[in-house]
Order: C-alpha cells, then sequence, then structure tokens
C-alpha cells in the first residue's frame, strides 16, 4: 500500500433529486399486480362457488352447513381426510428425517443419483402416481397378492410416496448447513451420539421438521388426483368429496361447505407453519457444508459407541425407502411395455391414435400440456416473482411488517384451498365476469391462469428463502457505491434470486404439467392436457385403454422429471430453499 | 467539505442508541470513534451514511442538511467489520461495482497491496485479503467521507496491528476523509487523527490521541482507556505521584494511573506487596498492592524474578499518569 493513488479534485455527483417516486411507483405496482391477480384469479372465483351454495334467491342460506354436517357421509370424509393426512405425515417425517441424515450429512458415491430419485415422487403428476401405485396393487399385479388395491393403506403409501422428498430435502437442506460444533460440544461433555442427537441437533432441526410436517400434512389432507385414482368411492378426501358432489351429484352446497370447511382446516396447517417457518429463519449457527463420508464397516480410529451404528441404521432405512420408491416407477414403465400379446411398444404406438375413445391422439394432449405449462410458468414466475420480493422485505414500521407477513399468508393460500373449488369457480365466474360482455371461459388463457394460481406458492417458497438469506448489508454496501435502488434490485437481489430461479421454474413447470383438480373443469374438451387424457383413459374398460394409460404415465413421468432435473442443474450451489 | 453532525438522536423502539451527539469531521481528517460494544457508535455511523433514519438532531455536508438524501446519493462510502463482498462477483467486479462500467481498477488494487488479484473469486481469499478488496471498493468511488464500522476487527490481532497501519497509510494517501468505529484503542489511535469516546450513546471526548491519553475528559473516559487506578490528589498515598508530576495541581484533583505508572527496581518512592506476575512481549508486568491507591499493574526489568507476598519498591513514570479535573 505504497503506491499513491491520485485523487481527482471532483467528489461525487452531488445530490439530485432521489427517484423516491420511480421506487415507490414500483413497489406500489409490486404489491397490486399480485393482489390482482390473486383477486381475479382465486379470490373471486372461490367466492363466487361458495356463494353459489349459501346464496339461494338472493338470500343468504346456512341451513347447508346444518345439513351438510348432519349427514354421517362429511363426518367419515373429515376422520378419513384427516386420519390420512396424519398418517402420511408422521410416517413421512419417521422415514424422511434417517433419509435427510444419509443424504445430507454424509458423502458416498451415488449420492446425487440418490437425491435426484427421492425427489421424483414430488414431482409427478398426481395422477401418475395414482396410476403407478394401481398397477402394482391390482389382483395379477406385482403386489397383488397382498390385496392392497383399493384401500386405505394404499392411499397412504402413495400420500408417502409423494411427500418423503418434502421432509428429506426441508430437513436435509437445514441440516447440511447445521454447525456440527455445538453436537461436539455435547459429545464432548459426556454425551451419547443419540443423546447428543436428541438433546442437541434435532431441537435445532425442529423448526424444519415442523415446516416440512405442515406442509405434507397439506399436501396430504388435499390430495385429490392421487385418491381419486386410487380410492375409488370408497376412501376420499374433503376434496375429491368436493369433486364427487360438484360433478356427480351436483350438489352445489355441501361442496361449497366442504370448501368451507377446507379453507378452515388449511388456513389452520399455514398458520402453524409460518410459526415453524420464522422461528427456522430465528438466526441458527449454521456453517458451510459438513458431511463425512459413508463406509458400512466402521472407519479405521473411530472407536465402537462412536455414531458409526447411526450412520448404518440410517442407512439400512433409507436403502429400504429407495427400494420402496423405485418398485411402482419401474413397475410402471414395466406393465406399460406388457401387451396382451408380449413384450411390445403397442401401448406407445397407440399414443399417436386416439384409442377410440379420446377426441385428441395422447401426443396432441402432450403437446398442449407443454404449451400450457410454458404459459402458466410465466404468469406464476412473475407474480411468485413478485411476490417474494415484496415479502422478502423487512420494513421497519411494525405495521408495514405485519402487512408483509400477511401478504406471505394469503399467497400460501392456493397451495391449500381445493383446486376443484378453484376450477369450478373459474367455470362459474368467468362467464360473463363483473357483468361485461365477455366469455372468458372459452380464452386459450384460463387454464394456464388457473395452474399459475396453483403454482404461484411453490415459486414463492423455492426464491423467498434465498432472497432473504441475503445479508441486509449488502444492499447497504451496494448503495454507499452509489448504487440507485433498482440497480441494488438488479446486482444484488435478482443475481443471487436467479440460483433458485431454475428450481422455481422446474417446480412450477412440474406443477402446471401435473395439475388435475382445476384443469379438470377447465380443460376443452378438443384441447386436452395429458393428466385429463389419463383420467379418461383409466375410466374407460378394456385392456387397451389401461395399457395407453400407463403408456401416457410414463410419458408425463418422463418429461416432468426431465424438466425439473434440468432445471435443477442450472441452480448454482446456495442456501437451500424449503424443498 | 465538512461533515456536520449535529444534536443527532438514533432510536430503536424505545431504546436510545445514539443520545444528542455532536461532532464535526473536516476535509481529509480521519476520526474515530472508540467505545465499547453497545455504545451506539455503529448506530451513528449508520445514521451519517443514511441507513438509520434520525429522530432528531440533523447531518449536514458543508452546511447543507442530507436529511432528504437517499444513500446512494450521499456520496459517502461505508466499509463493514465482515467486508459484505459480492460472492457472485470477482475481485475486480467487487472492487469496479461503484465505478463506471469499465474503469480500469488496478491501481486501486495496487494501492491496497493486492495487484494481480482482480480475476480470483473472493470465495478464495484469506480474511485480510477480503478486507483489503472491501477497502478498495469503498474507496473506489473516491467517497466525500468514507465510513468505516470496525474494518478490522473480525481480523486477528497481528494483521489487525498490520492493516491498521496499511489503513491509515491508503486514507492519507488518498487524501479520503474517514470517519471510523471501533472499540480497539490501539487502532483507533493508530489510525485516527483525533479519537471520540462514545459511551451509552453520549460522546464523551473528542481529542488528539495523545491530548486524550494526557487528559481524559472524565473518570470514565479515563476507565475506558486503560486507567486502572484513580487516587485523589490531596490523599498520602499520592504524594510520590505528586512529587513525579511536578506540577501545581488544584486539591481536589483526581490523579489516573495507567498501567507502567509504577516501575520496579527504580529508586523507590513506595512499596507495594506483589500479588501476582505476568509476562507480556517479553517484559515482566507486576500487580502490586499499593496502600492507598489499589491494585495497580507496574512494569518490571527482563527476567526479573518475584513471588507472591514480595514487598517490592516502586518507582513513578509520569508518563502513565493523567490529571483528572476532579
Amino acid at each position: 500500500m505504497t503506491q499513491t493513488l491520485v485523487r481527482l479534485d471532483a467528489p461525487a455527483s452531488p445530490p439530485r433529486s432521489s427517484g423516491r417516486a420511480r421506487v415507490v411507483a414500483f413497489w406500489s405496482l409490486a404489491v397490486l399486480v399480485p393482489l390482482l391477480f390473486l383477486g381475479l384469479f382465486f379470490a373471486w372465483p372461490v367466492a363466487v362457488m361458495i356463494g353459489k351454495g349459501f346464496v339461494v334467491d338472493g338470500r343468504v342460506d346456512l341451513s347447508g352447513f346444518a345439513e351438510v354436517f348432519s349427514d354421517p357421509r362429511t363426518w367419515r370424509i373429515i376422520g378419513l381426510t384427516v386420519a390420512q393426512a396424519s398418517l402420511g405425515t408422521t410416517i413421512s417425517v419417521l422415514l424422511g428425517v434417517p433419509g435427510a441424515y444419509l443424504l445430507y450429512r454424509h458423502s458416498f458415491r451415488g449420492r446425487s443419483v440418490l437425491r435426484a430419485l427421492v425427489t421424483v415422487p414430488f414431482v409427478l403428476p398426481t395422477v401418475v402416481v395414482g396410476v403407478a401405485f394401481r398397477s402394482l396393487l391390482v389382483d395379477g399385479g406385482p403386489l397383488g397378492f397382498l390385496h392392497l388395491d383399493g384401500t386405505f393403506a394404499a392411499i397412504v403409501a402413495a400420500l408417502v410416496f409423494f411427500n418423503y422428498a418434502v421432509v428429506v430435502r426441508a430437513v436435509g437442506g437445514l441440516w447440511e448447513r447445521l454447525d456440527p460444533r455445538a453436537e461436539q460440544a455435547a459429545r464432548a461433555l459426556g454425551a451419547s451420539p443419540w443423546k447428543a442427537f436428541r438433546t442437541v441437533t434435532l431441537p435445532s432441526l425442529a423448526p424444519a421438521i415442523a415446516s416440512a410436517a405442515s406442509l405434507t400434512f397439506l399436501f396430504c389432507a388435499t390430495a385429490f388426483g392421487t385418491v381419486l385414482v386410487l380410492g375409488g368411492l370408497q376412501f376420499g378426501t374433503i376434496e375429491t368429496e368436493i369433486w364427487i358432489q360438484t360433478t356427480q351429484f351436483l350438489d352445489l352446497r355441501a361442496a361449497a361447505v366442504l370448501s368451507v370447511v377446507q379453507l378452515v382446516v388449511v388456513a389452520a396447517v399455514l398458520v402453524v407453519a409460518g410459526r415453524a417457518r420464522s422461528r427456522r429463519e430465528r438466526a441458527l449457527a449454521l456453517s458451510s457444508q459438513t458431511s463425512r463420508p459413508l463406509s458400512l464397516r466402521r472407519p479405521p480410529g473411530l472407536p465402537p459407541g462412536d455414531g458409526h451404528a447411526m450412520s448404518l441404521a440410517a442407512a439400512a432405512v433409507t436403502a429400504v425407502v429407495v427400494v420402496l420408491i423405485a418398485t411402482p416407477l419401474v413397475n410402471l414403465v414395466v406393465r406399460s411395455l406388457h401387451t396382451p400379446r408380449g413384450w411390445s411398444f403397442d401401448n406407445y404406438t397407440a399414443l399417436g391414435t386416439t384409442g377410440g375413445s379420446l377426441t385428441v391422439t395422447v401426443w396432441q394432449a402432450a403437446l398442449n400440456s407443454l404449451r400450457i405449462a410454458v404459459d402458466a410458468t410465466t404468469i406464476a414466475l412473475l407474480v411468485g416473482g413478485l411476490v417474494a420480493l415484496v415479502v422478502s422485505r423487512r420494513p421497519r414500521r411494525p405495521a408495514a411488517r405485519r402487512a408483509v407477513g400477511g401478504l406471505d399468508a394469503l399467497f400460501m393460500l392456493p397451495l391449500g384451498v381445493s383446486a376443484v373449488t378453484v376450477g369450478f369457480g373459474f367455470l362459474l365466474s368467468m362467464h360473463h365476469p363483473f357483468g361485461l360482455p365477455v366469455d372468458l371461459r372459452t380464452s386459450p388463457l384460463l387454464v394456464p391462469i388457473a395452474q399459475a394460481v396453483v403454482a404461484v406458492p411453490l415459486v414463492v417458497r423455492t426464491v423467498l428463502p434465498v432472497l432473504r438469506a441475503i445479508d441486509p448489508r449488502l444492499r447497504e454496501a451496494a448503495a454507499t457505491l452509489g448504487a440507485s435502488p433498482f440497480r441494488v434490485l438488479r446486482t444484488v437481489d435478482l443475481s443471487l434470486g436467479l440460483r433458485a430461479f431454475g428450481l422455481a421454474v422446474g417446480f412450477a413447470f412440474a406443477a402446471s404439467l401435473g395439475e388435475f383438480g382445476a384443469t379438470s373443469f377447465l380443460a376443452r374438451p378438443d384441447r386436452p392436457t395429458l393428466p385429463v387424457v389419463i383420467f379418461r383413459l383409466i375410466g374407460r374398460p378394456g385392456p387397451q385403454n389401461y395399457g395407453m394409460a400407463l403408456a401416457a404415465s410414463v410419458v408425463l413421468a418422463v418429461l416432468t422429471t426431465i424438466v425439473v432435473a434440468t432445471c435443477e442443474k442450472l441452480r448454482t450451489a446456495g442456501p437451500g430453499g424449503d424443498w | 467539505m465538512t461533515l456536520t453532525i449535529d444534536d443527532v438522536v438514533v432510536r430503536y423502539g424505545s431504546a436510545t442508541a445514539v443520545d444528542r451527539v455532536s461532532l464535526s469531521v473536516h476535509s481529509g481528517e480521519v476520526v474515530a470513534l472508540l467505545g465499547p460494544s453497545g455504545c451506539g457508535k455503529s448506530s451513528l455511523l449508520r445514521a451519517v451514511a443514511g441507513l438509520e433514519p434520525l429522530a432528531a438532531g440533523s447531518v449536514r455536508w458543508d452546511g447543507s442538511s442530507l436529511a432528504g438524501v437517499p444513500v446512494h446519493r450521499r456520496g459517502f462510502g461505508l466499509m463493514f467489520q465482515d467486508g459484505q463482498l459480492f460472492a457472485h462477483r470477482s475481485v475486480s467486479g467487487n472492487v469496479g461495482y461503484g465505478l463506471p462500467r469499465g474503469a480500469s481498477v488496478d491501481a486501486l488494487l495496487d494501492l491496497v497491496g493486492l495487484a494481480g488479484f482482480g480475476g480470483r473469486s473472493v470465495e478464495t481469499l484469506s480474511g485480510g485479503e477480503r478486507q483489503r478488496v472491501a477497502l478498495a471498493r469503498a474507496l473506489a468511488p473516491q467517497p466525500r467521507l468514507l465510513l468505516l464500522d470496525e474494518p478490522l476487527s473480525a481480523l486477528d490481532r497481528t494483521l489487525r496491528e498490520r492493516l491498521a497501519v496499511d489503513l491509515r497509510a491508503a486514507l492519507v494517501a488518498t487524501g479520503t476523509t474517514a470517519l471510523f468505529v471501533t472499540h480497539d484503542h490501539d487502532e483507533a489511535f493508530a489510525v485516527a487523527d483525533r479519537v471520540g469516546v462514545m459511551s451509552g450513546g453520549r460522546l464523551l471526548q473528542v481529542a488528539t490521541p495523545t491530548d486524550l491519553w494526557r487528559s481524559p475528559a472524565s473518570r470514565e473516559v479515563a476507565s475506558f482507556l486503560g486507567y486502572e487506578a484513580f487516587v485523589h490528589a490531596s490523599a498520602q498515598a499520592a504524594a510520590p505521584l505528586r512529587e513525579a508530576l511536578g506540577s501545581r495541581l488544584e486539591d481536589d484533583a483526581t490523579i489516573a494511573l495507567a498501567e507502567g505508572a509504577f516501575v520496579v527496581g527504580r529508586a523507590g518512592v513506595a512499596k507495594g506487596t506483589v500479588t501476582g506476575v505476568a509476562s507480556r512481549r517479553g517484559r515482566s508486568e507486576v500487580r502490586v498492592e499499593v496502600d492507598g491507591i489499589g491494585a495497580v499493574t507496574a512494569l518490571g526489568p527482563v527476567g526479573g524474578r518475584w513471588a507472591t507476598g514480595d514487598v517490592v519498591e516502586l518507582g513513578v513514570e509520569p508518563d502513565a499518569l493523567a490529571v483528572l479535573p476532579l
């Protein structure tokens, strides 16, 4: 530092007008655009749908509640929903925590492949999961001897299959960065590996576990496609019941009551999830990633009783889970190649036809799905990105902070509110919306918009943790270097947020490709999506239709997996999101 | 070209972090704010940068208020304790952030002793190198005023002492006006032209390092600077101290004793009982109990041996004495 830097005599530019108006305008837009979107395409359709149930001849009529709640069928459905969600959540957590330990705290060959494999079910369309389990469990299927087809156990198994990744990724993401020295301190104070885990590590992980559990509960309680395919008429959730009441019994009042019930359940779970998340964002001692190599034999120099058994136990549990996850997937592929005249690609060849009962070929439906997904993803990224940006701010005024928190919770609602309600609400509300002489029901954007409503929460939950992890002083450093608020947004928030962007694109795309609840109402008969076509195929008799459904499911699963895998590749290493 | 801080108050909710502080920093001057953690010095710095709203008072540059000027238009640089480098940019991407596109950063890297580091990722740098990059980045846009928030505190002692010298050299070389915050006396004294001592949100005294050391304004300032014992000038135990100071003292003055006010083995004017011995950088520090004054740290010659309970003769070192007005 001996060199002299010649100092120019002109100091930094003198203060000009601050451009504050533009900043205010930007943030106002950032709040208003998502709010308008949510109001128009979520709150209003849901309100119209619920209104239909409670407003009779222009008068509010709440007798529907008494009627629906006096029907034992309602209580049975609510009981079933809670039971299968609780069981599904408990098992997912019990299996997911050892999985997180193995996949995020140990290093071994093939770890990234395993991590990808356990994520596959989460992004699989629900209809595909349903079909995959059916084909495994039906009489004559590889596990037909268990006689599990159409049972409660099959539904719970499918839910665990679907949600295992939620727990593994959420808990693993935190565990990976948890400072191991707290646990080491406990060990040095005389705690056994198990006691150190129970008393130090587990409490640190508790917020992540609680947050993952509440999400899993939410996904289980509102599961639609999977349960509809697996449960038939005997088992169901509130969500499938809404669908049945709406489309089979045409009982809008019952559907409206059930929608309200579901809204209450979802809101309650979201409150719990929000609490868990805010506790999670409390400063935890995090370090850079630490993992130790996994070996089956005790590494030389490691004394007995030093935690090797725990690693082995976790490895064993996870190995079983991985086999269980792989079984339906492999079986789906195998069965799709198994035709009445032996092994052949007949089912795949048939995808180029309408199979006699469809309005379009399956390939055309796949193309529809992709086109719709591109539109839906674009909309979801725009809206979700803005929401994440706004919610990542920590305003100084308590009122503004509460408002930001409220916005966060508000945009989580579509995650749990019945997609069926949204879809049917769209049909009811988009015909002459607000008395305007247009019929939006024929708009090609209707399906993408409905799917975007479902995908927005996923985008927010993926991008938000990354934005929140940015040290506010980084923005301050940029500002003191002369960067305008917009340049700070571009060079700090956007640059770092892009790390999560790839994954957000992947999840939004996968959610759109697999969306079935709302799409089943909204897809025009001449432009069905792939999940709609699959559901139609399995509803029709004959081995040919069933074979086509299997092949189409494989195509949809492969499409989704490729998209998500590509997007995740684009993600640079950074702080882990919620999934 | 003067920063004027006038009766500034910063509040977090109901807690007052900065309590009516006034201070000015002149062109080319380096002023340090010294105080224990939680004394409000960082809050004051952030208020000057425009990152905290003022509850009262004003911050002015050349007489005009900065109240309506947003952070990025103030032309004030800020350097954080942990650098806050942009991890997604290279070294030159960081240093050049505040410069027009394509501007060269070589001279700046040279200035902080990192010539040739431009293409490196900041993730590969050591703690000291990161702070050098942070300094170059903060100096790059030639800020009218550079604010430094504990810039060296995260580094280890040796590195801190070396970088303090380098920091002073870089600030002087670029003629940068700087206000910097630290809890480390040596750092403040090594870098600053003037040092302000803060405690509990108040600014207690501002003076040059020498004046501050020679005549602390109060017992609180003196204790914080490291004066460890205080004795009333009229007390009998203070007689040898009065004699060493030589000057006439007000009767109600207080004499403050820093480490080394007593020296073991010099012509004895007082006696003390040894309570412990430590060695620092070769020299012996002897904890002695002196009647009427209390426990003080006396310096001893290299290689001296004392046992607890020994009674030793003590001489007085006038440079380690200060007279407080009270």
